[in-house]
Parts: structure tokens; sequence; C-alpha cells
């Protein structure tokens, strides 16, 4: 027997104008006709599908057995600093003082949260280009920001324009968010265009936040840190994580670089929200950033077969697909077959039992494209595409 | 694409097709062809072969780990003696090692009694061969990279944005 129960109880009326201006997700009904079912093939997650390398884990369970259970310091362990200061300048050439200009999260969620309440002010603009992560307008907004939205295309490689960016400049704009390799689009952002995004950046004093989780995730191509464009150091606020990379989603563990004065700033709201990233987690990272390289090469090398594998499988249906040269991520176009994208991710998991995720879920502008991440076996791709491809032929 | 890519992919499963190599690589499968058949006329690719848990089909094989000693000849060192023992189909792998004996070799045999006759009988008898210590494998753990029963269950949820 199900209970009613009454609209109106303290529960609606108790909530904040912040949290019910977030538009709840679109695809909840998509959620629910998923939880249902058996034997699905799922392309709809957002993270890799190997376990954590051993010597990983086996560092964070060593920690634990000698006891480091307590708090670390609010910036994070002191030897995962240095070594991630290490890290940054062996990448990218870049110098951040390990005493005040890293700090250690939980994940680049919170990082990204505590930038934007470090920096935006009530009414503040933060242009971003779509379709993107769901957390970015998301994160304005908990702020009280305005996310501004600059859609990309398929026929511009969905790279955000930076003439595009600097038509969207207003008396009221803050930031830039930057995204890439790009969730859900597969999308990097050749150097050129960052170094004229950079100057966009420069000329109208805005910051820059750059998430870069997916920076090692990359296919013949170089990832270019924002951080490490001329002059962009000092105005950009690095965010970057193990999830990926290392395949350690669940260890929730990622970090922010920037200057000095807004690294203090997002340590006080850390401070006081988180207390310091899990003292497991941290050890688990230091040893990522120590031995984990091999694993990483090993791990870019198998997506990369699966990548173009599955991108080739899918215009052999007969879908127009961008190649994506980094992340996890293919976005087909599905508009050929006449169904909106949330139709089409909604039959294709009823009739196929695939699932994949509707571009709308990543903005307006994702309509006519779906999320398939190809994080997954070879088997369960091939499989994926034969179930696809009959889909396709039953409804054109 | 390289060669070497190729080659590492087959090490890992033997049985991707051409066909999925050159997807995969995003190279020609005529391409791919060529390559593996130049890589198996080289003998760069030796063998494809199959790893199998014995444990789960009734125990049937027995292996031991057996340290020989030997007196390295003039001119050929260690490989004639080594190629004496290698030559036995009963010695599954051989390597000359560093340390405190020179050839590890890897005996397989149905029964432990087998292994010690081919020891006693045809190994240690050979001339430079001036002693071996047999030690039984009681369990295998892991091959070739491969876990035989693996307790991992990494689980993902379904959809993640």
């Amino acid at each position: 027997m199900t209970t009613i129960r009454p609209v109106n109880t303290v529960g609606s009326t108790a909530l904040s104008q912040r949290v019910n201006s977030i538009a709840p997700s679109g695809i909840r009904k998509f959620f629910d006709l998923l939880a249902s079912m058996d034997d699905v093939i799922s392309l709809g997650v957002g993270e890799p599908d190997y376990t954590t390398p051993w010597s990983i884990r086996e560092a964070a369970i060593y920690s634990l057995e000698r006891g480091r259970t307590m708090y670390t310091s609010n910036l994070g362990m002191p030897e995962l600093r240095k070594e991630l200061s290490r890290h940054l300048e062996r990448c990218y050439g870049l110098h951040y003082d390990p005493n005040n200009e890293l700090l250690i999260t939980v994940g680049v969620s919170e990082a990204l949260d505590l930038a934007m309440r470090a920096t935006i002010n009530p009414g503040d603009q933060v242009i971003m280009g779509a379709p993107c992560y769901v957390a970015y307008p998301a994160s304005v907004q908990l702020s009280s920001g305005e996310p501004v939205i600059v859609p990309t295309t398929e026929k511009n490689l969905f790279e955000i324009s930076p003439s595009d960016i600097e038509a969207a400049i207003t008396p009221r704009s803050k930031a830039i968010l930057s995204g890439y390799p790009a969730n859900p689009t597969g999308a990097v952002l050749p150097r050129e265009k960052m170094l004229q995004i950079a100057d966009v950046a420069r000329r109208h004093n805005l910051l820059v936040i750059s998430d870069e989780i997916y920076a090692r995730l990359v296919y013949g191509i170089e990832h270019t840190c924002f951080a490490s464009l001329p002059g962009m150091q000092e105005r950009t606020i690095l965010m970057g994580g193990f999830s990926k990379a290392y395949a350690m989603t669940g260890w929730r563990i990622g970090y922010a670089a920037g200057p000095r004065e807004i690294i203090a700033a997002m340590t006080k709201i850390h401070q006081y929200t988180i207390m310091c990233a899990p003292t497991m987690a941290q050890a688990a990272a230091l040893e990522a950033l120590r031995t984990g390289d091999n694993n990483v090469e090993e791990m870019v090398a198998n997506y990369n077969h699966r990548r173009q594998m599955f991108v080739s499988g899918l215009r052999q249906i007969g879908f127009s697909c961008f190649e994506p040269k980094g992340a996890f991520y293919a976005f087909p176009n599905i508009s050929t077959t006449g169904m909106s994208s949330e139709i089409f991710a909604e039959k294709l998991l009823s009739e196929e039992k695939v699932a994949v995720v509707p571009g709308t879920a990543f903005g307006e502008c994702g309509e006519g494209y779906v999320r398939c991440c190809y994080a997954t076996s070879i088997s369960e791709l091939e499989e994926s595409l034969v179930r696809i491809k009959r889909f396709v032929s039953k409804h054109t | 694409m390289s060669n070497k890519e190729i080659l590492r992919m087959l090490e890992k499963d033997a049985k991707l097709t051409h066909e999925q190599i050159a997807t995969m690589t995003g190279t020609s499968t005529t391409d791919v062809s060529q390559i593996i058949k130049q890589a198996e006329e080289d003998r760069v690719i030796v063998k494809y072969k199959t790893l199998i848990n014995w444990n789960k089909v009734g125990n049937e094989h027995v292996w031991a780990l057996v340290e020989v000693k030997i007196t390295p000849q003039r001119e050929v060192g260690f490989d004639a003696i080594a190629e004496r023992i290698y030559k036995f189909d009963e010695a599954r792998t051989v390597y000359l090692m560093s340390g405190t004996y020179d050839l590890a070799v890897v005996v397989e045999g149905r029964t432990m009694q087998e292994i010690a006759e081919f020891v006693t009988r045809k190994l240690a008898p050979i001339e430079g061969v001036t002693g071996t210590v047999s030690h039984f494998v009681l369990r295998r753990y892991k091959e070739d990279g491969e876990i035989f029963d693996t307790k991992e269950e990494g689980k993902r949820q379904a959809v993640i944005l």
C-alpha cells in the first residue's frame, strides 16, 4: 500500500530559493526505467571500467594498517602537495608552491564548488560552453551566479569559439569555465584556440576556471593546460583529479591549483565544510602520483583501441559521429532517426537494453545527440553496436 | 599504429580477429593481416596458446620448479646443456638465471612420481649438471599476468552523468 503524503508539508516550503533555482534532472523517467531492468549493456557510465591499480589500493591499505586515520592539514598532506607540485612541474612546466597554491579536495566536484563560492558574487556571470558536464551551470547557480551558455556544435568540433565568448561578455562577466577534454563530447581544445581564449580573458580581465579532470586521457593530441599559457597561471584556477586517469572515482580525491589569494579563500570554505579530503584517499593519491604512470599509459592505450573501434562502428551504422580526441565518450548525432535524444535513449533501453545518456542532459544544445561511454569491454561494445544497428534499422 | 602495438594486443588476447585489430587501431585489415603474417613467418609470433585453469577440471597436472647448477663448457657456455634440457617435452620453461643457481626449469608431469623420475633419470645425470633442487608447485595463483581466481567484484552504477 502506498501512503500519499500531503503536498504542503514543511518539506516543500522549507527549501531555499537557491536550491529551487536549479532545474531537476530532465531524465528521471529514464533512470527509473533503467533501475527496473536486468542485463543492460550500459554505455551510460562516466567512469573507467578498471578497478584502481593494486599498488595504489595497497598503499591505502598500508596507511590504514599504520593507523593513519586522523585528519590531515586542511590543505591536504604536505607530501601529497609536494608530489603534486612536482607532477604539475613535470607535466606542464608550471610551478605551484605546495604550501599555499595547492589544495587537495574531495574530487574536482568539490574544487568546482569551492572555486565558484570563493569567486562569484550574486549576479556575476560565468561563461561556459555546452553541451557540458551537468554540474557546471548548477555550481554557478548554487553560488547565486548566472551561467551564460555558449553553445558549441558538431560542425565546430564542439570547440568553444573565442569570438562567441567575447560576444557573450557583459559588465557582469566574471569568469570563463572551461572543461576540456570534455564530458560529454570528448572534444579537446587545440592550443591555438586556447591562446585566443586566453587573450579574451586577459583583455576583459576574466578569471578562467579550468576543469582538466580528463587531462591524461587524450588520443593522438597533446593536452594543453590552461594555466600553462603565457600569463594565464595568475588568472586560472586549475582543477584536476585522480578519478579518471588512475581509475579512482570512488576515492573522491582531486585538487585545485591557483593564485594563493584564491586558494586561501577556497581553503576557508573547505575547512568549514569538509575539513580535509579523506586521509586514506590522500595516501592512495600520493602513491598514484609516484608510481601510477605505467598504469595510466596502459589504460589510455586500451581506451584508444575501444574509441577507434566504437566510433568506426557508429559511423558504419550511419551516424555522423565527431571524432572524440579525449575522455572516454563518443557523442553520435542521432537526429537522422527523427527521434529526440530522450526518446532515442528510452526506446533503445526498453527495446534493446542498451543504456546511453540523452544529449539534452548536458544542455539544450545536446538535442540530437546521445553520450556513449566506451570505457567498457570490447565484447560489450561490439554487442551494443549490433543492438544499436538493429534498433536503427527498425526505426528508419 | 605500430607493429609493436598489434603484438601487444595479441599477447593479451590471441582471439582478436584481424578485422577487430584493424578497427581498434584505425588501420586497414589488409595491413594488419600483412603485419601479422610477417610476424608469424619471422617467428616473432611464436605460437597462439590458451591459458587453462586446470584446477577447475580436476588437477591432472603437477609442476615443479627445478633449480639446476651446471658447469659451463668452453666456447658454448651454458647453452649446450640448456639445449639438452629444453628439448625434453617435460621441461616447459627454461631460463638462464643470475644468482645461486644457473638454470630455472619448470617441469610438468601428471604425477609427482613422474617429475621425480624425470629429474633423477634424465635431468640430473646430464654431464655438466652438478646439482638440482626441486620445488613442487602447490598452487598456481597467477600466470603470465592473469589471476586464476579473481575475487574482485567492482560493480558500476548503470548511469553516471
